[in-house]
């Protein structure tokens, strides 16, 4: 009698450590559930951002992105995010082939104005078989052409007080056409030599779902950050009064403004 | 040295007990080891959660290159309107409802889901507060773990207790047939790590632990441009991507023969040992 009775002791005292366990567990993970939506404690996960920046800058400041042979092109270049931003104002530049349609630049500088598709042709330009890393963990390769961020900067004279460079985009985030797409980079990565805003894929016209008729390529950074169908650009010292403060539509929604990695 | 560093070769109590209480862990090893569970536990659970954005696994330079993927985990909807999951390894289609990409939720309702809610952090869905919990929690394991190789080195713990000598390698023919027979040692040899348990620290420490991080530095575009191309020396950024989750995987089958080893060779001596620093020798063999 004694030696079943003893086992059944034992098996009864394991499932309830066993249980107890998993009763643990299930607390705990509720726990970090609960704490992921306090306020203060995703502040506490990101503190680390700006040291993986800092220390990014350190090792590569002026690194190059990798670049790739015809051969490694994706056969398609993934569209994610918007297709089309479905705007009258977008479609009628469609309609009319994007002549009508005009570059604003704006902001901390010496000489602001409009460019055409035409006029950021003539500008000096960069082409480059890069890698698109999206945050989801994709990635497609494809050849862009544009013009160089670069020359633009110097063609309406950016101030020095000038910290940032905001992309104003057409495509709306929000169903009722409104929120706005918009980006933010800062100066190093925007006189990055391969730093362009792209008008071709893969040797056409840059096509509506990945951005016509011109999209940012920041090889460096994650997907969120090439922002497309750009409308304006706007030099700035700070960017915390445009749109959720956090200087982009992705990080005012919880990303990284730094997309490095 | 810290004063209270040396384990292994310290003369053991002057017989007063046959089985005396060993100080087997110092406090700088213990702490790292529970600092260390916790960072690679928020690290796994966070990683499924950022690996269910694109619950695709390939190996190559980009995902649209038009090589298979190796794995792919989804859903689809079941005759009776339940999402059923369907795992496919190389084109192979497997069902794995209730394990991936269907499973059952905290209500008992089946969701579409690539991993079990309780497996990932967080639980449902959220890629921006996945990614801050990994990264927040990298750094803690890169910072412990660099403070532990330190440590192991200035105190003589990896020479003295993780180094194989070379009679031990020797022996190792012997110590896998304890080991399938569960034969452990006993006495003043349960004082040292065994062979296999060595080589398998080592393989972990040195072998799985960074090269998950230098998969993970793959993944970042920055890190990649840093020296360009480096990444394919692995077979380009989606291989990166791969090896990253293999590791992972294969960490968790070794934390899985780990605490059946734990549990095997006598759960709350080995805990105690962990905690407190005090190891209680199994008896001799020959005194049972």
């Amino acid at each position: 009698m004694t030696r079943p009775f003893r086992l059944r002791k034992r098996n009864a005292r394991r499932t309830f450590l066993t249980r107890a366990a998993g009763a643990a567990s299930l607390l705990t993970l509720a726990g970090c559930d609960n704490l992921s939506r306090t306020q203060w404690f995703p502040q506490v996960l990101d503190s680390v951002t700006p040291f993986n920046e800092a220390l990014a800058k350190l090792v590569g400041r002026r690194s190059m992105a990798q670049e790739f042979a015809e051969k490694d092109r994706s056969p398609t270049f993934r569209s994610n995010g918007s297709n089309d931003p479905g705007t009258p104002e977008y479609a009628a530049w469609v309609q009319a082939g994007f002549a009508t349609y005009a570059l604003n630049v704006g902001g901390l500088c010496e000489a602001p104005r409009k460019f055409t598709l035409d006029e950021l042709r003539a500008l000096p330009s960069r082409t480059q078989i890069t890698r698109h890393d999206c945050v989801e963990g994709w990635s497609a390769i494809a050849k862009w052409k544009g013009v160089r961020l670069s020359a633009i900067l110097d063609a309406v004279k950016v101030k020095p007080q000038a910290r940032y460079v905001v992309f104003y985009c057409a495509d709306p985030m929000a169903e009722d056409g409104t929120d706005l797409y918009y980006e933010s980079i800062d100066f190093d990565d925007a006189r990055h030599e391969q730093t362009i805003l792209a008008y071709d894929l893969n040797d056409a016209a840059l096509p509506v779902p990945n951005g016509a008729p011109l999209r940012l390529r920041v090889e460096r950074q994650l997907g969120y950050k090439h922002a497309k169908y750009i409308t304006g650009l706007e030099f700035v010292e700070s960017f915390g009064k445009i749109g959720g403060g956090k200087g982009g539509y992705w990080e005012d929604q919880g990303y990284q403004w730094w997309a490095g990695i | 040295m810290p004063s209270d560093s040396p384990p292994i070769d310290a003369p053991a109590p002057a017989a007063a007990s046959p089985r005396p209480l060993y100080y087997r862990h110092t406090l700088p090893v213990r702490l790292m080891h529970w600092i260390n569970v916790v960072a690679l536990t928020v690290l796994f659970m966070s990683g499924l959660q950022i690996f269910n954005a694109y619950p695709v696994l390939h190996f190559g330079k980009s995902s649209y290159d038009g090589t298979p993927h190796a794995l792919e985990i989804g859903a689809r909807m079941g005759p009776d309107g339940q999402p059923r999951g369907v795992t496919r390894v190389y084109g192979r289609e497997f069902d794995t409802t209730g394990w991936l990409g269907a499973v059952k939720d905290a209500n008992g309702e089946w969701i579409a889901s690539t991993f079990p809610p309780w497996i990932m952090l967080p639980s449902a869905q959220w890629l921006a507060m996945a990614r801050l919990w990994h990264f927040f929690f990298a750094w803690v394991f890169v910072l412990n773990g660099l403070a532990f190789v330190l440590y192991a080195v200035a105190s003589r713990h990896l020479t003295r207790d993780l180094a194989p000598t070379g009679t031990e390698l020797r022996g190792i023919g012997a110590s896998i047939r304890d080991h399938l027979r569960f034969r452990h040692p006993t006495g003043d040899a349960a004082k040292r790590y065994n062979v296999l348990q060595k080589l398998a620290y080592l393989a972990v420490i040195f072998v799985l632990l960074p090269f998950a991080v230098i998969m993970g530095f793959g993944l970042s575009p920055w890190l990649n441009s840093v020296l360009t191309g480096w990444v394919d020396l692995v077979g380009g950024r989606q291989s990166a991507r791969a090896f990253h989750f293999i590791i992972a995987w294969l960490l968790v089958m070794f934390v899985l023969i780990h605490v059946f080893q734990v549990i095997v060779t006598g759960l709350w001596n080995n805990l105690r040992s962990m905690i407190t620093g005090r190891y209680r020798l199994p008896a001799e063999a020959s005194h049972d």
